[in-house]
């Protein structure tokens, strides 16, 4: 983390680091420590899911968190889309689940190792935007396959007197085109900027440790650290609301597409 | 911010490595996992339903048996309180004819005994009459020398005892 100057760049912890080249028609695809962090995510989530499908009677406490999730997420689409939402269930629960866990993945302090740092794939906007394409275009195919053109009737919502009909369909096209935008934004912007915190902080905590002069851990490292440890706490609540967010965000656009207005 | 300064180096890899992950999660998690947990729980939640019903039923069974047996119970007690009464009310009645043939025996001896009673005094008292008669009769020859017949004595005898 330290840069060669002893300062601490708070940014160096979003650097990508190809850990093998890797060439695919002329594309440069090398496998870096995000695509590391994805694996490693991927891991987790097996390993979590697998825990759950003792499929028991009577749930452990493992296969009752997974249950739990399973169930949480089941909810969200049930009451936001209604019965129909039972079929979106898989794709929202792994956009939620890989959220979730990569965001609780960068939280992860495998720094105490010399040499290695966690990586948060969500803080990386080419990540937020695959997802958000995902979501959004899901929206898109479902939208156009159930409704059709009719599907256009989304941007002319019930009761719009006939002299507005010239700008509601366009202020609502244009908040239907915006979605893509926050939902990749929102999350990319609260994973870097959490980060950028507890980094900064972290910062305060070492080079006030470092001071020459006495006083200086005794002000500045000591709150610094208090404060850093109820940032950590908020971070990890922030973790857990921006998948939740986006989940429930998709979910919602689902509904549009699926019931219109 | 290395997000937007590499994102024209890195864009490729990302997406690449973005969509296979993202890939084999939904394929693997959201098509396969995901369905036997929820196969899971809905077969414990209807596992639980029907074991509900089938509790309800049985406890609408028990009620029901529950029901016949008390109007059984009532029906038992309230004969056995009327067959306990009459037999106490039987028994009430023999005592109360035991207690009055013995109340006359007894009146019957004491009245008897009374009798007796009364007769022996009489006749206690007419021998004292007659005795004190003569013992006067005797007094009265010993002392005066006067002859008293004995109906004279009695006859005195008689109104001393009544002045008494």
């Amino acid at each position: 983390m330290a840069g060669e100057s002893g300062k601490i760049d708070p940014m160096y912890q979003f650097q990508i680091e190809p850990l093998a080249q890797l060439n695919i028609a002329g594309y440069d695809v090398s496998f870096t420590n995000s695509s590391l962090f994805m694996i490693l995510v991927l891991g987790a989530l097996w390993l979590f899911m697998w825990g759950g499908m003792k499929r028991d009677l009577v749930p452990g406490r493992w296969q009752m968190a997974v249950e739990g999730v399973t169930g949480f997420v089941n909810n969200m689409l049930t009451s936001s889309v209604g019965p129909e939402g039972k079929k979106y269930v898989p794709l929202v629960f792994s956009l939620f689940m890989f959220i979730l866990m990569a965001n609780f993945m960068g939280m992860m302090p495998f720094g105490i190792v010399p040499g290695l740092h966690p990586f948060t794939v969500t803080s990386h906007l080419t990540v937020t935007a695959v997802l958000a394409v995902i979501s959004f275009g899901t929206v898109l195919i479902v939208g156009f396959w159930k409704h059709g053109l009719h599907f256009f009737s989304l941007f002319v919502p019930h009761g719009t007197p006939w002299w507005l009909l010239w700008l509601i369909p366009l202020i609502e096209l244009f908040s239907f085109l915006i979605r893509p935008f926050s939902l990749a934004l929102r999350l990319f912007v609260a994973m870097t900027a959490g980060h950028v915190l507890m980094k900064v902080l972290a910062g305060f905590v070492i080079n006030g440790l470092n001071a020459e002069a006495a006083w200086v851990p005794l002000v500045v490292s000591i709150p610094s650290f208090i404060l850093m440890i109820g940032i950590t706490l908020l971070e990890l609540l922030v973790c857990a609301i921006q998948a939740y967010v986006f989940a429930l965000l998709t979910s919602l656009y689902i509904n549009d597409a699926v019931n219109l207005h | 911010m290395p997000q937007i300064s590499q994102i024209l180096e890195t864009y490729a890899s990302q997406f690449f490595w973005l969509l296979i992950v993202f890939g084999l999660i939904y394929f693997t998690v959201g098509r396969v996992m995901l369905p036997k947990v929820e196969a899971t729980m809905d077969a414990r939640d209807r596992k639980i339903a029907d074991d509900l019903a089938a509790a309800e039923h049985a406890r609408a069974e028990a009620n029901n048996l529950g029901d016949s047996g008390a109007a059984d119970l009532a029906a038992a007690r309230t004969a056995a309180q009327a067959k306990s009464s009459a037999a106490k009310a039987k028994a009430a009645k023999d005592a109360d004819a035991r207690l009055g043939k013995a109340d006359a025996e007894i009146s019957a001896k004491i009245a008897a005994a009374d009798a007796e009673l009364a007769k022996a005094t009489a006749k206690a008292l007419s021998g004292i009459e007659t005795v004190a008669a003569e013992a006067a009769a005797d007094i009265v020859a010993k002392v005066s020398g006067a002859k008293v017949t004995s109906a004279q004595a009695a006859k005195a005898v008689k109104a001393v005892m009544s002045h008494g």
